[in-house]
């Protein structure tokens, strides 16, 4: 296969993955644009295959490290549980990461493999100087979207704490790992494809992977990993340019991009700046219980029979999910509940705030696998000024997203953070496990408002409860 | 449009890339047609994913991922090297675990999406069972 054809089916590779995002403009197209995608995967691989003319040995290794990789690829996808998925996307992308590296790696030790000799007669005179840089880019970003990924990963697995670690003079070290970085990316052009220098890059851009990421705190997750998407697609691209593969220049362009967009939605949804959650510290795993000192302000306590009457009998309610329905895995239960209120006829909405969960996007699949139709589910903007024509609003497991103080106290830290105006509805009932604060340690005045019940105890028991009662 | 510009800004960060290979004479050199394409991806980039409704922004990644392992390209031609030094032998281990890794994710990151996405449906629709 010519050069050129190669590159033109490469183009059409990139093509094919820019209509598999397309698709995902609308869930009834969205599968579609999945076929696209694997299509555009099939094409890139033959094309290279076609290229590389492989010999026997080579094929045997293709095939072998297809095989494995596909297989675990496969059974993973097949048997991930939904509510899995945060630390899943965190994994893929650690390993999007690292494949970066491993294939500049090997760039750098078979350099005429791959076209970037400076002089194809002459390989004692190194790499070239540009393909140098690229790979320089494409192994930082890689290994540090590797590290990160894998604290991102311990943290949403719970194998981590997802309290902030903030180690002191912690700007002063990441400044200066930095600079040495790009010191040592210089040294390496100027060294022509030294292997000690390129090691060194790997290494510190390892180091710097895990600093960025621990002081960042479990709240902002959801920023995190969009972050690590866009970073993922920056070493796409910066591969992509040192083997001059169309495909993946495409691809890195557009994962980049994608990312760097989730990231702004995920900011914005918290009133964020995208450099303060970078710069980490914000949002411990619990941070306390808030009702333990201060002053006792009364709140009204209700039971699941409580809640099933009133929802029971409302005309319209909006049910509010967040993380703790994830943790709890309520879903299904949740799905019951509008059920049997829709059954009593009753009209049922669910309302989104953008950062709810861990990840873009969370609630709306963990609702879709409970077989929530997607016509019922409505984002923020969509949805807030029909509050205070609902009767009840059900809240289960979100806190901080329903906070008036973001609207009402100036002095709040999340004062600015678009919320759910759940307090406008006739009656809010409130499904929490205890009286604590959120994941970001702020009071909410929710809790004591005249029109809120706090139903306590596990998000998935309660429901259950409400569902059993409102049978009756 | 803040928005595109930072997005420009982005892009233009990998300009010295394009500068570096830029090696004079009266021709554009491939680096520079590739950083053209680049550019305009990440225009591309910038309005299909703004398009993406929120609904779905989880299988966005999850999609997003499985492409971004056509780096797997990268992978097979480190895994088709002839073994001359023992530098290429280097190359080729690499290349073979670039090739396991970047194939969990296509297949992984393929099949999950779809997994996802078989199971939003609309009202009254019978949902579809993914195999």
């Amino acid at each position: 296969m010519s050069a050129n054809v190669a590159a033109l089916f490469y183009l059409a590779a990139g093509v094919l993955f820019i209509l598999a995002l397309r698709g995902l403009s609308s869930p009834a197209t969205s599968r579609r644009g999945n076929v696209f995608g694997m299509v555009g995967m099939t094409i890139a691989i033959l094309t290279t295959l076609g290229l590389a003319a492989p010999t026997a040995t080579s094929w045997i290794l293709i095939l072998l490290g297809l095989g494995i990789g596909g297989f675990i690829g496969a059974k993973t996808a097949r048997e991930i549980p939904m509510t899995m998925m945060p630390e899943l996307i965190a994994a893929f992308h650690s390993l999007v990461g690292l494949a970066a590296v491993f294939v500049a790696a090997s760039a750098l030790y078979a350099p005429s493999a791959f076209g970037i000799l400076a002089d194809p007669a002459n390989p004692a005179l190194g790499i070239k100087g540009g393909s140098l840089f690229e790979m320089a880019l494409g192994v930082a970003i890689g290994a540090i979207t590797f590290t990160g990924s894998v604290i991102a990963f311990a943290k949403l697995s719970g194998r981590m704490s997802g309290k902030p670690i903030l180690l002191p003079m912690r700007h002063a070290i990441n400044a200066a790992l930095g600079l040495l970085l790009i010191f040592v990316i210089y040294s390496f052009i100027q060294s022509a494809g030294s292997a000690w220098l390129f090691w060194l890059i790997v290494f510190l851009s390892l180091l710097i992977g895990v600093l960025i990421i621990i002081p960042i705190g479990g709240a902002d997750m959801p920023v995190v990993i969009s972050m690590l998407n866009s970073y993922s697609g920056w070493a796409a691209a910066g591969i992509g340019f040192t083997l001059g593969n169309i495909a993946l220049i495409i691809t890195g362009a557009l994962v980049g991009s994608s990312g760097a967009i989730l990231s702004y939605i995920m900011c914005k949804g918290m009133n964020r700046q995208f450099l303060s959650v970078i710069a980490g510290g914000f949002g411990g795993e619990t941070a306390g219980a808030a009702a333990g000192g201060g002053e006792q302000k009364p709140v009204k306590l209700g039971s699941a029979e409580d809640a099933a009457y009133v929802l029971g009998n409302a005309g319209k309610v909006i049910i509010v999910p967040g993380y703790g329905m994830a943790v709890a895995q309520a879903q299904h239960a949740l799905r019951e509940m509008a059920d049997a209120l829709k059954k009593k006829g009753v009209e049922v909405k669910y309302a989104i705030h953008p950062v709810a969960g861990r990840m873009p996007g969370h609630m709306n699949v963990l609702l879709a696998e409970a077989n929530v139709p997607y016509d019922e589910v409505f984002e923020l903007e969509d949805i807030n000024s029909e509050f205070s024509q609902a009767d009840a609003v059900y809240v289960i497991g979100a806190n901080d997203v329903v906070n008036p103080a973001a609207e009402e106290d100036k002095n709040s830290p999340i004062y600015g953070m678009p919320v759910l105006q759940v307090w406008k509805a006739g009656t809010v009932f409130f499904n929490k496990r205890s009286l604590a604060s959120g994941y970001a340690g702020i009071d909410n005045p929710v809790f004591y408002r005249d029109n809120t019940v706090m139903v306590l105890g596990d998000a998935k028991k309660m429901t259950e409860e409400i569902v059993k009662a409102l049978a009756h | 449009m803040a928005r595109a510009v930072l997005l420009t800004l982005t892009a233009v960060m990998f300009m010295p890339t394009a500068a570096f290979a830029a090696e004079g004479g009266g021709h554009v050199s491939p680096s520079v047609y590739e950083f053209m394409v680049f550019v305009i991806a990440v225009f591309v980039g910038y309005y299909v994913v703004w398009s993406v409704t929120p609904a779905l922004h989880t299988p966005l990644m999850s999609v997003t991922n499985a492409i971004s392992s056509v780096i797997v390209v990268g992978a097979l031609l480190a895994v088709g090297v002839s073994l001359t030094t023992s530098d290429s032998a280097v190359a080729k281990i690499f290349g073979f675990l670039a090739l396991t890794m970047a194939s969990v994710n296509i297949f992984g990151g393929f099949l999950v999406t779809n997994r996802m996405l078989s199971m939003y449906k609309k009202k009254d629709a019978p949902a579809k069972k993914d195999g």
